[in-house]
């Protein structure tokens, strides 16, 4: 089915036109906003991001696949990003991240049964003072402890 | 030496510091309004004197960047933020943003004035939803005011603000692939030259400064340039004013402190950052993992009189007032200004080979050396760690990762492969010990407490 914004999100994108001397320079931000709405980037998102700026088919999908926030499978309805790098590493991101893959029963890059929850690895997401951390959603969850982890996957998946 | 200061980081405890009358009830957009009726010869002519070296990591001096803008002819000009944060261990952009987001608006229309451009984007990583959300409030704010828009301030010099995000690829804060990227392309680094004062944002002129850089712009009018390089105990080396400090990693206290150019790492790590948590100082990364990895025992060696580390000459590595050349004269950088500190108990082999593992995840690609030698370093480190290596592969490490350095098109190459020769020649002997008795003489582990018994506080 072809896809299309919100009308919500219609008036959106004509705020983000405005912002730029053109419109490719809308792509990412416009990709962004129909993953927001679909959940991750199918071939229709692409075909209509296409459509919409006016840009090849190519281009749009040589955008998708080189940045690592753009899915283009079906996703968990909640991301969980576990940060891995050094500073988390040296405080305990090993563990934060077994624990949740415990919890969740699955792997890095899977998606529980039901659907709910994605879960991911992170590179440095600049709170390495507070570390270890994690992201769920849009949410940061810092100076983490394998408790909090327990009770922030409950929350979720309730 | 350790000289906290209050200037940019002068709001960070105030109530709701992040508005509009919070700001200007501590004297904000004062400056800005200034500066629309000031040249744009004397905006350049206080950066530099203001001596601020950029804060994204290469230390280039702004006023001088800014000085290499064209005249403004039929060309827009564009001002391009970096608050892509990404270098691992860095974490100061995102408080500025949170905090005071005034503080980068104000500076992007100082910066506009400064360079010709009618236009800033400010470059935000998408994970940093805090911050993008605080910087369009404020941007609202400005826009309704009439700081920005047609006429701000009431002069006929039209300003706009916006920010863009990427969608994960630390890539994105290297300045020509974060260009890329707000143009809706893949980010990837373009070859230099030309340079983006020639041929940036849209084919035009532009310049790109670090989000830290461009909001010590408001206190560098406020002060005058030279009253605020005055600030560091750096001034006669051209490296002025206060910045901020972050450490993180083995300490006991750490965050990020606003002090003066000057200080010291061993300040920063035992003063600021409460000492080393779980053991002695192994090792210290001064400023994001791309700047090489410094030992508490590394001594200064300038006995010349006429070299300007003479002063330190027999000195601890430690006892070097922090700052873009003196951190250079010692085999390293200062880079981002956000160390990472690793204590005896974590095994060097493991850290390398966190991060290299970070750095074949992160390339673009583009050029060979870089694609496969960061997957070659990370493969013969994946095989150290499982005790499968032979010794002879150390030297091949060495050779990888020189055949990196200088044959890419943008520095991260450089960032790859300098922190991995770090590694090597300063753990030498660890990395032998290691591959010779499998691992069993490391202490086989990264993280030193256990998660839930070192935070209490
Ligand atoms: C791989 C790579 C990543 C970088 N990441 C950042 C970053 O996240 N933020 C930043 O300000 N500069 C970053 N830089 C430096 C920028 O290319 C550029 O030098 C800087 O934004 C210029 O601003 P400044 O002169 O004010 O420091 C990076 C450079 C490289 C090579
Ligand atoms: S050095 Fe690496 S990151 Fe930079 S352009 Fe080449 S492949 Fe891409
Ligand atoms: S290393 Fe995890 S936030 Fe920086």
């Amino acid at each position: 089915m072809a896809f299309s914004l919100t009308p919500e999100r219609q008036e959106t994108l004509q705020d983000i036109l405005s912002r730029y001397p053109n419109k490719m320079a809308a792509t990412i931000p416009l990709l962004h906003l129909c993953q927001e709405q679909n959940g991750w980037v199918s071939d229709e998102v692409v075909d209509y991001v296409a459509t919409t700026l006016e840009l090849p088919t190519a281009h749009v999908f040589g955008v998708v696949t080189f940045y690592t926030l753009f899915f283009t499978h079906p996703m968990g309805k909640h991301h969980v990003w576990v940060c891995r790098t050094l500073s988390c590493a040296l405080n305990g991101a090993d563990e934060i991240l077994e624990r949740c893959k415990d919890k969740l029963g699955i792997d890095i890059g899977e998606t529980t049964e039901d659907g709910q929850v994605s879960l991911h690895t992170a590179e440095c997401l600049a709170s390495c003072g507070t570390a270890p951390m994690m992201q769920i959603d849009k949410e940061y969850h810092e100076n983490l402890t394998l408790d909090q982890v327990d009770v922030l996957l409950d929350r979720l998946r309730s | 030496m350790l000289k906290q200061t209050k200037i940019l980081t002068k709001r960070y405890d105030l109530d709701e510091s992040w508005t509009l009358q919070t700001y200007e009830k501590t004297g904000g957009y004062k400056q800005a309004r200034r500066a629309m009726r000031m040249t744009r010869e004397d905006i350049v002519a206080e950066m530099k004197a203001a001596n601020l070296r950029g804060r994204g990591g290469a230390g280039f001096p702004m006023g001088v960047k800014w000085s290499f803008m064209p005249p403004k002819g039929d060309k827009p000009h564009y001002l391009a933020i970096n608050a892509d944060e990404g270098e691992p261990g860095t974490f100061k952009d995102r408080t500025i943003m949170e905090k005071d987001p005034h503080s980068v608006v104000e500076g992007c229309i100082i910066g506009c004035r400064g360079i010709g451009a009618n236009a800033a984007y400010i470059y935000v990583r998408d994970e940093l939803h805090l911050s993008k959300a605080r910087l369009w409030d404020a941007i609202h704010e400005a826009r309704k005011k009439g700081y920005l828009g047609a006429k701000p301030f009431g002069v006929d010099y039209p300003v706009d603000v916006f920010v863009h995000t990427g969608a994960g690829a630390y890539i994105c804060g290297e300045e020509t692939s974060l260009l890329n990227s707000l143009e809706g392309r893949r980010g990837e680094p373009r070859l230099k030259p030309p340079f983006p004062a020639q041929y940036g944002a849209f084919g035009m002129p532009t310049t790109v400064n670090n989000l830290e850089s461009i909001a010590a712009a408001v206190p560098i009018l406020e002060m005058g340039g030279d009253n605020f390089s005055q600030l560091s105990d750096l001034h006669h080396m051209r490296d002025g004013g206060s910045r901020l400090f972050g450490v993180s990693g083995h300490v006991n206290n750490p965050g990020t402190w606003e002090c003066a150019v000057g200080l010291t790492l061993r300040e920063l790590i035992y003063d600021l950052g409460g000492g080393v948590k779980g053991g002695e100082l192994l090792g210290v990364i001064p400023g994001g993992s791309s700047t090489p990895i410094l030992r508490p025992d590394e001594k200064v060696h300038a006995p010349n009189e006429d070299d300007p580390m003479h002063k330190w000459h027999g000195q601890s590595v430690l006892d070097v007032p922090m700052g873009v050349d003196t951190l250079r004269n010692c085999g390293t950088m200062l880079g981002t200004c956000c160390a990472t500190v690793l204590s005896d108990q974590a095994c060097p082999v493991l850290a390398m080979h966190n991060l290299m593992r970070f750095y074949r995840h992160e390339s673009c690609g583009q050029c060979t050396p870089c694609r496969e030698g960061s997957g070659w370093i990370e493969r013969i480190l994946d095989r150290i760690v499982a005790g499968e290596a032979e010794i002879e592969e150390l030297d091949r490490l060495h050779e990888i990762a020189g055949n990196i350095m200088g044959n890419t098109i943008c520095a991260f190459g450089e960032g790859t492969a300098m922190p991995a020769l770090g590694f090597l020649k300063k753990f030498r002997k660890e990395f032998e010990d290691f591959v010779r008795t499998k691992g069993k003489s490391s202490t086989g582990r990264l993280t030193i407490a256990a998660s839930s018994d070192h935070r209490a506080a």
